[in-house]
Order: structure tokens, then sequence, then C-alpha cells
């Protein structure tokens, strides 16, 4: 099942409430990111885009995952 | 073998591999063919592993890295990041700064032209 924008932001939302939160992509299965959060502050980028991918409770793991490809970028605000 | 010692077999005997849908010659998705791209336009010498070709590396080198898509580029052993931070790092010119710093030979002038190219 292809997710929705709504849904992917609403995932990350739960993780990330204060976030400044961008999803954009209609098919779905390709989609795009950006996640600007303070607790990102200090962190690398694959640290950040690991907290992503937890945000994302598996929705990405294996042949079963729904989303096939997330374009992401992550940064600490400003 | 275990996909586990395959891998660590792997990014110990190769100082730059690129673990890939496809090859280098062939990659078979648009995020492997872009970083196995700027690598090759780079001149950077790096082993590609396809996972396409072998089921338990395809999901062991998930679970070896935790980290969930593919490609993955690993330098000198270590895990640098999948297909936006090997893009990021082009642009920003910190892929030649770990380049340099792990005696990986790159062209320069290759790299500023994506840099010119994507500014």
């Amino acid at each position: 099942m292809p997710m929705q924008a709504s849904e992917i932001e609403a995932l990350l939302r739960q993780t990330f409430p204060d976030a400044k939160i961008e999803v954009s992509g209609d098919d779905g299965v390709h989609m795009a990111a950006m996640v600007v959060d303070e607790s990102f502050r200090g962190m690398n980028r694959v640290q950040q885009q690991r907290a992503v991918y937890a945000a994302l409770k598996g929705k990405m793991d294996g042949s079963a995952g729904e989303l096939h490809a997330l374009a992401l970028t992550t940064k600490a605000p400003d | 073998m275990t996909a586990e010692t395959q891998i660590k077999d792997t990014i110990t005997a190769n100082d730059v591999v690129l673990f890939m849908k496809g090859t280098k010659e062939m990659p078979q998705c648009g995020f492997s063919s872009r970083v196995a791209g700027v690598l090759n336009y780079m001149g950077v010498d790096f082993a590609d592993v396809n996972v396409l070709a072998d089921e338990g590396l395809r999901q062991g080198i998930k679970d070896f890295s935790d980290w969930p898509t593919i490609p993955q580029l690993y330098v000198k052993g270590e895990f640098v990041g999948g297909c936006d931070i090997i893009t990021e790092m082009t642009l920003s010119g910190e892929l030649d700064t770990l380049f340099s710093e792990n005696g990986v030979a790159y062209d320069k002038d290759a790299a500023d032209k994506i840099r010119e190219a994507n500014a």
C-alpha cells in the first residue's frame, strides 16, 4: 500500500512534534521529505537520517516496505 | 560464508565500496546510478557490490549498517551514507575532504565541475 504525503507527515510528527516538516511527491512510493528539527543539532547526517527512518517505524523495511524511496533532507534550524 | 562476514571482508579489502542495485557499469536504480555516477565522474577507484545478485546481501547490508535503503557508501570500513547524504556531501565539498583525509585519490577538477553545474 503506497503512503500518502499526509500519512508520512503524521507519522513523522509523532516523533518530531515541533519540527518543520515538508513532504512532497504524489505517487506514494517515491517521495521526498524535509525535516528541520532542533533535536538534530549536534548530530551528523547519518544520525539525523537514522532518527527519521526510526520515526517511520519500518515503513521502508524490506520488500514489504510501503515506501520504496524517500529522498531525505534533514537539518537543525538555522 | 555469512552475509556479515562477506560484508566485513569486502569493506576491509577495499578503501571505497558502494553497495548498490546493479553494477557501476549498469546501475538498476536511479539512486544507485546517481552515486555510482558521481564516483565514476570523480575518478574514484571503488568496488561495487550488486545487492540484486544476492538476496542475503540485500538484507544483510541493511542490517549491518542499520540503514534501510540502498545505495550505501563505505570508505575505509566506515559507513558514510546513502544517496541523499552523498549528494549533499558532494555539493558541499565534504566528500572531497573525506577522500583526502583517507588517502583516496579523486579528480578535484571533476568534483568542482559537478558543483559548478549544480550551483
